[in-house]
């Protein structure tokens, strides 16, 4: 029941703070709520026993990606002042077709038997970060994309700089 | 306890607010904080459905991981883009870079 309460207060949280990320007209304070949104989502994989992805969102996408965003909205600082529509005209469409989605999706949880699975125990005696650490770099499990994961960081590092390098002529 | 059933819901709520923010913002910045949503939504069903259907097997989190490295990739080449264009032609308003648009 706790729990229960605990998850709910999280939920409406995110998703309010989520509504204002897709609202909200200043892009600094966009950005904020956003952040305010990863901490509930990273609430939620404490809530799912996932310690280490609570320790990894709250790195990754609070540490570096928001703080990114806001880099990058102060350097296009023009248009985050913009006095005009932060929408475009077809929005009730955009909204109508993201409620179309959710009633659909809904639809299709109630149609799953497995909808309502319950909580299974996790099994006993088992360090998952450890399990996770070794499934990532043992040869017949994950390894192979692992150093694909990596290769596609290292591309993306070199890529991010390679178009955003200011030439001078 | 908590039933998966909370989650899918809530998971499917945020996608569906990050789709509403993709499709509807003019900012290219806040079409990325839509994707880091519907992103978002995505770790929770990934990690859910480990948790609750195969919590004996590892795969469930290596795939989270998995997604986490690609959100990092995409959100580090699109801001890169957008300064970009910025630079280029002073404005990020997604309906104002049309230059492939005929």
């Amino acid at each position: 029941m706790v729990m229960q309460i605990i998850f709910l207060i999280v939920a409406v949280v995110t998703l309010g703070s989520a509504v204002m990320v897709v609202t909200v007209r200043n892009l600094v304070h966009a950005a904020l709520w956003l952040i305010l949104s990863l901490f509930g989502v990273a609430v939620t994989f404490a809530l799912l026993n996932a310690p280490f992805f609570t320790v990894v969102e709250v790195v990754i996408y609070i540490g570096a990606i928001s703080i990114l965003m806001i880099f990058a909205i102060m350097l296009t600082r023009r248009t985050m002042q913009e006095t005009g529509r932060s929408v475009n005209p077809g929005w009730w469409l955009a909204a109508f077709l993201s409620l179309v989605l959710f009633a659909g999706l809904l639809w299709m949880f109630s149609t799953w038997d497995g909808f309502s699975t319950t909580l299974p125990d996790l099994p006993a005696g088992v360090d998952q970060v450890r399990e996770l650490g070794i499934a990532l770099v043992s040869p017949n499990m994950y390894v192979l994309p692992f150093e694909v994961a990596s290769v596609l960081l290292l591309a993306a590092l070199i890529g991010a700089i390679v178009v955003a390098w200011e030439r001078k002529s | 306890m908590i039933p998966l059933s909370y989650y899918l819901v809530f998971a499917a709520a945020l996608f569906c607010i990050g789709l509403y923010g993709v499709l509807a913002r003019k900012n290219a910045v806040t079409i990325l904080m839509g994707i880091e949503l519907m992103l978002n939504a995505v770790l929770i069903n990934v990690i859910a459905f480990w948790r609750y259907r195969s919590p004996d097997q590892i795969t469930g989190q290596a795939f989270a991981v998995m997604v986490f490295a690609i959100a990092a990739a995409e959100v580090a080449v699109g801001l890169a883009l957008f300064i970009s264009i910025y630079r280029r032609r002073n404005t990020i308003a997604a309906d104002e870079i049309d230059l492939l648009k005929w």
